[in-house]
C-alpha cells in the first residue's frame, strides 16, 4: 500500500492517504438465547489532496491500484472545485508531517479466552437475570473490535496505530402493575466500554452482574418517584460521564465554535474570546483532554491528520483556557487546541471530536460529600439526555438514584430526572471526588458531522456534588 | 463549472445479480445463505458561512451476508471492491469462516427464514447535473447570506437476494440539500430541497423563501415563561415527535416486554385524539419494500387508527420468537415511512386558529422523561416564533418542553392541517438514509414548556 500510494501520489500540494482496517465480532445473549453471531471486516481508505488552496477527499471500499487511482483523482478534481471558495486557505495550513506507531497497550496478556467460553459466561450472567417473575427482558453482550490504521502522506510520513477495544453490556428490565424499570451495567450505552483485553471485564463487574442488576431493577419497580424541588445533587461517574460530554465536551469543539455544526448537531454559547478569562466553573472545576490514559476508551497518539496528540487542560480552576479544536480549526480561529481531528472510520472526514475528555479528582471522599448534604439526591447512570443547539438548557436523566438527608443516604428512588444551564450549572460545584470515587467510562456512540459520524470517546471522572440543582421525578 | 463525471457508473446491479450467482456455487451440503447488499456513490459537500468547508465523495459497498445450516447461523459484514473477480475470493473467505463458525453455535430457536421467492426490482435511473454544478448554484444562491449545511448526492442501492433465488433490488439516484440561513446567534431559518430531479427555479424559489423567512428573525426575540401555551408544530417539528416512535415505541418486543412508551395504549387501551390515524406507508415511501432478511413489506401497515393502537412492527425474529405473523419490519422493528393523515386546517388559517401562542418550525435533541407515561423533552430550534392574535410578533428564543405525547395528540390536539408534508430524512450516519415521513401540521393546546 505504501509503496503503491507513493508511486500514483499526484503533483499536488499535499496528498494523504488514510487506510482503517477494523474488525469486529458482537455476542449477545437475550433471555438465555444467543442472539445471532456478526461479525464485520470494515476495510476502505480515504485520500485527501490539498491544492491551490482548495481541499477534496475521496473514500473508496475498492483499495486495488484502479480503486486508489479514481479515488484520488475524484479527491484532486474536488480539492479544484473547492479553492477559492473555501471556509479557509488551505495552502495556508501547516499540516503535520508524523512519523511512529502505536498500539493500546496489553495490560494482560495472560487473560484470553474462545468465542464458546465468551458465549458461556454471557450465558451465565443472562441465567442470573432471572430471579423474579416480574423481570421481563434483560441481554448480556460483549463487543470485541480490533482496529488498524495507516496514516501516509505523499512525502514521506508515516504512523501506524493499532486498538483493542472491549465494549461488555448488561442491561435488565423489570415490570409490574402497569411500571416499568430499567437497569443496566454501567449506563445502557456501554458505559463500561475501553481500550484492552478481559481484564475489562474485572473492573466493570461482569461477573456476577446478571443477578445484582436485576435485583436493582426490582428494587426501582417498588420505589417511589424520586422527588421534586431545588436540592443538592450528588452525581456518580455513570452520570458525570455524560454530564461532561453534553456540557463541556460539546460546547468546546471549536468547529461547532466556529460554526460548521449549526445545521445539524449545533452552535455553542462559547465564544471565541471567551478563553482565557471566562469562569465555566467553580474553582474546583479541572478539565482536561488525555489522550495517553491508555486503556480509556479514545486513547491515541495521532489523530486522524497526523497532529500528535497530549494531554492538556481546558479549563483550569474554574477557568476556561483552551478548545477542543484540531489543526485546521486552530488555524481558522487564531487559537491553540488539540490533536483531536477524529473520523468516524474510512468512509468519513476528519472533524473536531472530544476523544478522552475528563474532570480531575479533588480531595472529597464520598462519606465527605454525602454528610455535606442536607437535602439532595444521589443519581447514577444515564438514561435520558437532552440538550439545547448552544448546549446550555439541559435536562438529564438516570436509571438510579437514593436521597440524601440530614448527610445520610435513605430510600432508592426511581425516574430521577434534573435540569439546568450549562453556563450556570458548573459554577455550582461545590465539591469533586477523590480518586476513591473515580471511574474510567466511555460510549461508542457520539453522534455530529454532516455527513454524521459515530464516534468513540472516554470520559473519566470522580462524583461531583452540585448545590441548588432543579430535581423532579416521573408521573 | 460544469464538468463531467470522470467514470461511468459502474453496473451495480449486474454486480449484485453475479455475486448471488457466485454465492450460489459456494455453498455445501444444506446450507443456505442470504444477503444484504447496501451500497453507494455519494458527493458529499458541507457550506458554512456560504463557503465550501468539506467536500468529498464516498464509494461504498457493505455486504452482509449470512450462512445458515438447519437453525444454527452466523452473518459477517465486509466492505467490497464492487469486481466481481477481484471480490470473489474475499466472498469465499468469508463463507469459510462463517461455516467454521457454525458447530459452536447452539441452534437458534427464534430463526424465520423466509422461504417464498418474492423478487422485485426498483431502479430509477440517475437524472442528476454533475454535483459541482449544484455547489455552483448552492454558492450563487447562498451570496451576501450565511448559510450552512450539507449537499448529499449520487446513487444508492439495497439489494437482497437468497438460495431460493429471490432477488430485491432498489436503485435510485437522489440529492439532499439540507441548510439553515443565519440572522445571528441561534436565529435561522432551516430548509431542505431533496428530490431526484435537480430543477434550479425549484431551488431558487425554495432559497428565496428561505430568505424572506429570514427578515422575521431580524425582530427583537422574545423569551416567554415556563408554562402551558397554545402552540402550532409544523410538519418538520410534529417529525421529531414522531420520530420518537422509532425508540421502541411501535416496536412488537418492545410492547411485549413492556418497554414501549405505547405500552399503555396496548395494555390500558389508553386513546390518542380520533384525528390520529398513523400508518407504516411503504407504498408511497422512498425505502426499500422488502428488508434485510428477505420479508417484503405491506403497500400500507396501519398502526393507529382514529386515535387506538390498531397496529405494531412485527420483525421475523419477534414473529418466531412470539408465534405470531411477521409484517416485514426490519429487525430493530422502526418505522421507515410513517404517515400520519392530513386533518381539516387549512394551512392559511394556522395563525388565526393560534390566535396566541407559540409556532414551532423545528424541535430539537428530544429524549424520554418518563417513559412509561410517553413523556417526552426537547428544544425548540430555528425558527421559531410567539405570535399574538394571529399575528407573528417575535422570534422566541429557545424553550425547552416536558409534555406528554399522550396529551399532545390525545386531549390536548386541536387540529391537524389539511395540507402534508414529504420529509424526506436528511440522516446519513453509516450511509445515505431512504427513510421518509409524510405529515400535517398540528395545533395543540397546554404544550408545556419548563425552561
Amino acid at each position: 500500500m505504501r509503496a503503491l500510494f507513493r508511486e500514483i501520489a499526484p503533483a499536488v500540494d499535499f496528498c494523504s492517504l488514510r487506510v482503517v482496517n477494523e474488525t469486529s465480532e458482537e455476542l449477545t445473549v437475550r433471555q438465555d438465547v444467543l442472539q445471532p453471531l456478526s461479525t464485520s471486516v470494515d476495510r476502505g481508505a480515504m485520500v485527501t489532496v490539498v491544492h491551490r488552496g482548495g481541499s477534496g477527499y475521496a473514500a473508496t471500499s475498492d483499495l486495488s491500484a484502479s480503486g486508489l487511482k479514481e479515488a484520488i483523482a475524484r479527491a484532486t478534481r474536488w480539492a479544484e472545485l473547492s479553492a477559492g471558495r473555501s471556509v479557509v486557505d488551505y495552502a495556508k495550513l501547516d499540516l503535520p508531517r508524523p512519523a511512529g506507531s502505536y498500539a493500546t497497550p496489553d495490560a494482560a496478556p495472560e487473560r484470553s479466552a474462545t468465542r464458546k467460553e465468551l458465549i458461556d459466561l454471557l450465558m451465565r450472567e443472562s441465567t442470573a437475570c432471572r430471579i423474579d417473575p416480574r423481570i421481563v427482558d434483560w441481554s448480556a453482550s460483549l463487543w470485541r473490535v480490533g482496529t488498524e490504521q495507516l496514516y501516509l502522506t505523499a512525502d514521506g510520513a508515516e504512523v501506524s496505530q493499532q486498538f483493542r477495544y472491549l465494549i461488555p453490556s448488561l442491561v435488565v428490565t423489570a415490570s409490574h402493575n402497569g411500571d416499568t424499570q430499567t437497569r443496566s451495567l454501567g449506563g445502557q450505552y456501554n458505559g463500561y466500554c475501553r481500550q484492552g483485553g478481559l481484564e475489562i471485564l474485572d473492573d466493570a463487574g461482569f461477573d456476577g452482574a446478571g443477578q445484582r442488576v436485576a435485583q436493582q431493577a426490582l428494587e426501582l419497580l417498588a420505589a417511589p418517584n424520586c422527588p421534586s424541588g431545588k436540592m443538592d445533587l450528588l452525581l456518580m461517574p455513570e452520570q458525570m460521564m455524560l454530564q461532561i460530554h453534553e456540557s463541556i465536551g460539546h460546547p468546546l469543539e471549536l468547529d461547532r465554535i466556529l460554526g460548521d455544526e449549526r445545521n445539524f448537531a449545533g452552535t455553542s454559547f462559547v465564544t471565541l474570546d471567551m478563553f482565557g478569562n471566562y469562569r465555566y466553573g467553580s474553582e474546583l472545576l479541572n478539565v482536561t483532554y488525555d489522550p495517553q490514559r491508555p486503556h480509556q476508551f479514545a486513547s491515541y497518539q495521532w489523530d486522524d491528520e497526523g497532529l500528535r496528540a497530549e494531554r492538556t487542560f481546558l479549563i483550569r480552576n474554574g477557568i476556561l483556557e483552551r478548545p477542543l479544536g484540531s489543526a485546521t480549526s486552530q488555524a481558522r480561529a487564531g487559537m491553540e487546541g488539540v490533536a483531536n481531528a477524529r473520523a468516524a472510520g474510512w468512509n468519513r472526514a476528519p472533524i473536531d471530536r472530544m476523544a478522552n475528555l475528563n474532570i480531575e479528582p479533588g480531595t472529597s471522599t464520598l462519606d465527605d460529600m454525602i454528610r455535606s448534604v442536607e437535602r439532595g439526591v444521589l443519581m447514577e447512570t444515564n438514561v435520558s439526555w437532552s440538550i439545547d443547539d448552544s448546549r446550555n438548557k439541559f435536562q438529564f436523566g438516570c436509571e438510579y438514584g437514593h436521597i440524601i438527608e440530614n448527610g445520610e443516604l435513605k430510600g432508592l428512588v426511581k425516574n430521577p430526572n434534573y435540569r439546568g444551564v450549562s453556563a450556570t450549572f458548573w459554577r455550582s460545584l461545590k465539591a469533586v471526588g477523590d480518586e476513591s470515587t473515580f471511574s474510567v467510562m466511555g460510549t461508542p456512540f457520539c453522534g455530529k458531522g454532516e455527513p454524521s459520524q459515530v464516534i468513540r470517546v472516554g470520559h473519566a471522572s470522580p462524583a461531583c456534588l452540585f448545590a441548588d440543582i432543579d430535581v423532579f421525578g416521573g408521573e | 463549472m460544469m464538468t463531467e463525471p470522470m467514470v461511468q457508473p459502474m453496473p451495480m446491479q449486474q454486480y449484485f445479480h453475479d455475486l448471488a450467482a457466485f454465492l450460489d456455487t459456494c455453498m455445501q451440503g444444506r446450507e443456505l445463505y442470504k444477503f444484504w447488499l447496501s451500497a453507494e456513490e455519494s458527493d458529499f459537500v458541507r457550506f458554512n458561512h456560504s463557503a465550501i468547508r468539506q467536500a468529498g465523495h464516498v464509494r461504498q459497498l457493505y455486504l452482509t451476508l449470512h450462512l445458515l445450516d438447519g437453525l444454527r447461523h452466523a452473518n459477517a459484514t465486509i466492505t467490497l471492491a464492487g469486481d466481481t473477480s477481484s471480490d470473489r475470493a474475499l466472498i469465499e473467505c468469508t463463507v469459510g469462516q462463517l461455516r467454521d463458525q457454525l458447530p459452536d453455535l447452539p441452534e437458534d430457536p427464534h430463526l424465520l427464514v423466509s422461504t417464498e421467492v418474492q423478487s422485485t426490482e426498483h431502479v430509477v435511473p440517475s437524472r442528476l447535473p454533475d454535483t459541482g454544478a449544484i455547489v455552483d448554484q448552492v454558492l450563487d444562491a447562498a451570496r451576501g447570506n450565511d448559510m450552512v449545511g450539507i449537499l448529499a448526492a449520487g446513487p444508492v442501492y439495497r439489494g437482497f437476494a437468497n438460495s431460493y433465488g429471490q432477488r430485491n433490488w432498489q436503485q435510485t439516484a437522489s440529492f439532499n440539500l439540507d441548510w439553515s440561513l443565519y440572522h445571528s446567534k441561534d436565529k435561522a431559518v432551516k430548509s431542505t430541497y431533496a428530490g431526484f430531479d435537480w430543477d434550479r427555479t425549484a431551488f431558487a424559489s425554495r432559497f428565496g423563501t428561505a430568505a424572506t423567512q429570514l427578515e422575521l428573525l431580524q425582530r427583537e426575540p422574545v423569551t416567554i415563561k415556563p408554562g402551558a401555551y397554545r402552540a402550532y408544530l409544523a410538519p418538520t417539528a410534529l417529525g421529531e415527535v414522531l420520530g420518537m416512535l422509532n425508540w421502541g415505541g411501535l416496536s412488537e418486543k418492545s410492547l411485549r416486554t413492556m418497554q414501549s412508551p405505547l405500552r399503555r395504549m396496548r395494555d390500558e387501551g389508553l386513546r390518542l385524539n380520533t384525528a390520529v390515524t398513523l400508518s407504516e406507508n411503504t407504498a408511497e415511501g422512498l425505502a426499500p419494500a422488502f428488508q434485510e432478511d428477505g420479508f417484503i413489506k405491506p403497500g400500507r401497515l396501519a398502526l393507529i387508527e382514529q386515535g387506538r393502537l390498531v397496529g405494531s412492527l412485527v420483525s421475523p425474529r419477534t414473529a418466531k420468537e412470539y408465534g405470531i405473523a411477521t409484517n416485514g419490519a426490519n429487525g430493530s422493528e422502526s418505522a421507515s415511512s410513517l404517515d400520519l393523515v392530513a386533518g381539516n386546517l387549512a394551512l392559511s388559517r394556522v395563525l388565526q386558529e393560534l390566535d396566541t401562542g407559540v409556532f414551532i418550525s423545528n424541535l430539537w435533541y428530544l429524549n424520554f422523561s418518563d417513559r412509561s407515561n410517553f413523556r417526552l423533552t426537547g428544544m425548540t430550534r430555528f425558527a421559531c416564533f410567539w405570535v399574538e392574535n394571529g399575528e407573528i410578533k417575535a422570534p422566541l428564543n429557545v424553550m425547552r418542553f416536558d409534555d406528554s405525547l399522550f396529551r399532545m395528540l390525545g386531549d390536548n390536539l386541536l387540529a391537524l392541517t389539511d395540507e402534508r408534508e414529504m420529509l424526506i430524512d436528511t440522516d446519513t450516519y453509516g450511509a445515505r438514509s431512504t427513510a421518509s415521513m409524510r405529515l400535517p401540521g398540528a395545533l395543540v393546546k397546554d404544550f408545556v414548556f419548563v425552561l
